[in-house]
Order: C-alpha cells, then sequence, then structure tokens
C-alpha cells in the first residue's frame, strides 16, 4: 500500500463521495480539514501523481450512457488467448477479462444504441461462430464505489 | 488470483454526449479527466468554453440534479489501497425474493457492484451478480460467506470467479461521435 499521512486519509475520507461544488472547492475542503487551500490542491496532485487517486472530478453515470451489455464465452483453454484476440477487434469492447470457470471470457460489449448493439453482438456471434451468453442489466442495486477505507487494518497487512 | 484494480461499466462513446446540451457536452468533455486543481477550477473549465465559473457551477449541478453525474469525487484507486483481490460472484436466488435480498446484499462491505441480470437454463442459472473486493483471496471468501448466509434458502447455489487475467480493460473516455457537428 501507498504510504499515506493523517492529511491524505482523511483528505479520501471525507472527499470519496462529494466534493463541494462552490466557487473555491479546495479552500472548502482545506477548512474542514483544517489544512491550508495549497495544501489540499498539493495533496491532491500527489495522489494522483502516485495512483492513489484515480481521479478528481465528475463521475459520470455510465447506466445512462448508450448501450451496453456483459457477455461470456466458454472456449478451449488452448484457443482462450486467439478468441480474446478476436473479440478486443470487434467495435465497442471495452473490458475482457479472462475467469476460472466454463465460461472462461467475460466482456462488455458497448453501442451508442441497442440497435447498434445488438448489430455488433451478432456479428461478433457470426465471427466466433458461437452464440455468445448475454447477460444484460436487469436491475443495479449498488453501483457505488466509495466505501469505508479501514486504514489500521491496511496499516497491519 | 485476481489481479484486477476495481472494475468499472463502460461509458459507450458517442450515445451519452449526444443527449446533451453542447456546452454541457463540452463541460463533460472538458472535466472527464479531472478538474484543474487550481483555486477556481470552474473558471479554468469555463474559460475556453466562454462561460464563467458560476455558469459552470449551476450547470454541474443540474446534470447532477438529473443525474448525468452521480457525484464529484475525489476517485480512490483502491488497488493501490491494497484492494488487490476481487471476484465476481454470481447467486442463483428466488425470484420471489431477488429485489429484497440484492437490495440488503448491496450494503455488505466490500460490495462494489450488485446486478440482476437473466438466467440462460441450464447452462446459467445465476440471476445475482455481486462484485467483491478485498484484501486478499481468503478475505473474498469470507465476504462471500457472509453474503451466503445473507441470502439463506432463498439462494440455492452460488460460484465465485476470479479474473485470472485481464485481457482488455479501457479508461472511462467519452468521445464525439464522428462527423456530428459541434
Amino acid at each position: 500500500m501507498a504510504a499515506l499521512d493523517e492529511l491524505d486519509r482523511r483528505l479520501i475520507d471525507a472527499y470519496q463521495r462529494d466534493l463541494p461544488l462552490c466557487e473555491r472547492p479546495f479552500a472548502a475542503m482545506a477548512e474542514r480539514l483544517d489544512a491550508s487551500e495549497a495544501q489540499v490542491v498539493e495533496r491532491l496532485q500527489s495522489l494522483l501523481q502516485r495512483a492513489v487517486l484515480s481521479r478528481v472530478g465528475p463521475v459520470f453515470d455510465h447506466v445512462r450512457a448508450g448501450a451496453s451489455l456483459l457477455a461470456a464465452l466458454a472456449v478451449p483453454e488452448a484457443e482462450r488467448d486467439a478468441v480474446a484476440a478476436a473479440i478486443n477487434r470487434s467495435p465497442g469492447v471495452n473490458h475482457n477479462y479472462a475467469r476460472e470457470h466454463d465460461y472462461n471470457l467475460w466482456f462488455v460489449m458497448t453501442a451508442a444504441d441497442e440497435v447498434q448493439l445488438e448489430a455488433r453482438l451478432e456479428a461478433l456471434e457470426e465471427e466466433l461462430g458461437q452464440p455468445l451468453l448475454r447477460l444484460p442489466m436487469v436491475e443495479g442495486y449498488h453501483i457505488d464505489l466509495g466505501f469505508p477505507i479501514p486504514w489500521d487494518e491496511l496499516e497491519a497487512s | 488470483m485476481s489481479v484486477s484494480t476495481c472494475p468499472s461499466e463502460p461509458v459507450p462513446v458517442a450515445g451519452f454526449l449526444d443527449g446533451l446540451d453542447p456546452l454541457d457536452r463540452d463541460i463533460v468533455l472538458a472535466t472527464q479527466a479531472g478538474l484543474p486543481l487550481v483555486p477556481d477550477p470552474w473558471s479554468a473549465v469555463g474559460k475556453p468554453l466562454g462561460l464563467a465559473g458560476n455558469e459552470v457551477r449551476a450547470r454541474m449541478q443540474r446534470m447532477i440534479d438529473s443525474g448525468v453525474i452521480r457525484r464529484i469525487a475525489a476517485v480512490p484507486n483502491h488497488y493501490r489501497l491494497g484492494y488487490v483481490a476481487n471476484g465476481m460472484t454470481v447467486w442463483d436466488v428466488d425470484d420471489a425474493h431477488v429485489e429484497r435480498l440484492g437490495r440488503e446484499v448491496a450494503g455488505i462491505p466490500g460490495v462494489s457492484h450488485c446486478y440482476r441480470r437473466p438466467r440462460h437454463l441450464p447452462e446459467w442459472p445465476y440471476n445475482l451478480f455481486v462484485m467483491l473486493h478485498g484484501r486478499s483471496q481468503d478475505e473474498v471468501e469470507q465476504q462471500a460467506e457472509v453474503l451466503r448466509e445473507r441470502l439463506g434458502d432463498a439462494c440455492r447455489d452460488h460460484r465465485i470467479l476470479y479474473s485470472s487475467r485481464i485481457l482488455k480493460k479501457t479508461g472511462l473516455r467519452l468521445a464525439r461521435s464522428s462527423g456530428r457537428p459541434r
């Protein structure tokens, strides 16, 4: 784990969910953290540079963003990488994971809308010569990556 | 063993932006990689767009209210914080209870995503997908055990699918659809 001091930790705890949308957001954060605006900016820069933070900014709602679908495929292990390469070449594929299961390839197909999504899935099925296990999202119960970070436990491990 | 960063669902390229007002779209494009770390980031974002800082803020607030922006945050990279293990757990849960139980287990520590998806019988009986994150595979298995107890008799079967390799992961990047006038 990256070395983080107390201010870094308090900053992440307080602002992993919501940054203030006020005129001087870093000054407002500084006030709450008992630090200076310059310190907050410097910490954010350092945390980004060390990749402890992936981004400081808006998180967009991907569910509203066009059409997408989780798909899986069962292929013999010996052919897995070649099939994965074919999937990755296909337009719209933006995640592809090998997983330990008979269904060993898992990827997300995306498109601007449902019509284009269907066309892309059909084209890929034709190229691969087998149907995909299609797993569209029916309902999302929790799509928020913020969770309390147990710093003390992380320190010990 | 999994070696993934937190998985995120995709942002498909064109559709999302096409639905937005042109100035909102410019703001999305200007901020998607992050805010400028200057005292007044909103004015810095607005300047090249001919917008004052308070106009940028008002537009972002409207996009939050309408759900286009889920939140504005310092987004942690959980992998760098020690959450190096993830498991996609899949559960065969009684349809009569899956909605209530899905909401319940979504609040369990370690859960990042929780979705209902269709079964494909006989080969795929699982209708609830729960992504778990822990500091080790052991911890992910303990979290899965907590889930199994919470789901109780309504759950007939489950599996943990660890990712053995990331074959492709594209970052969140929105792009203008080609040829579309600004």
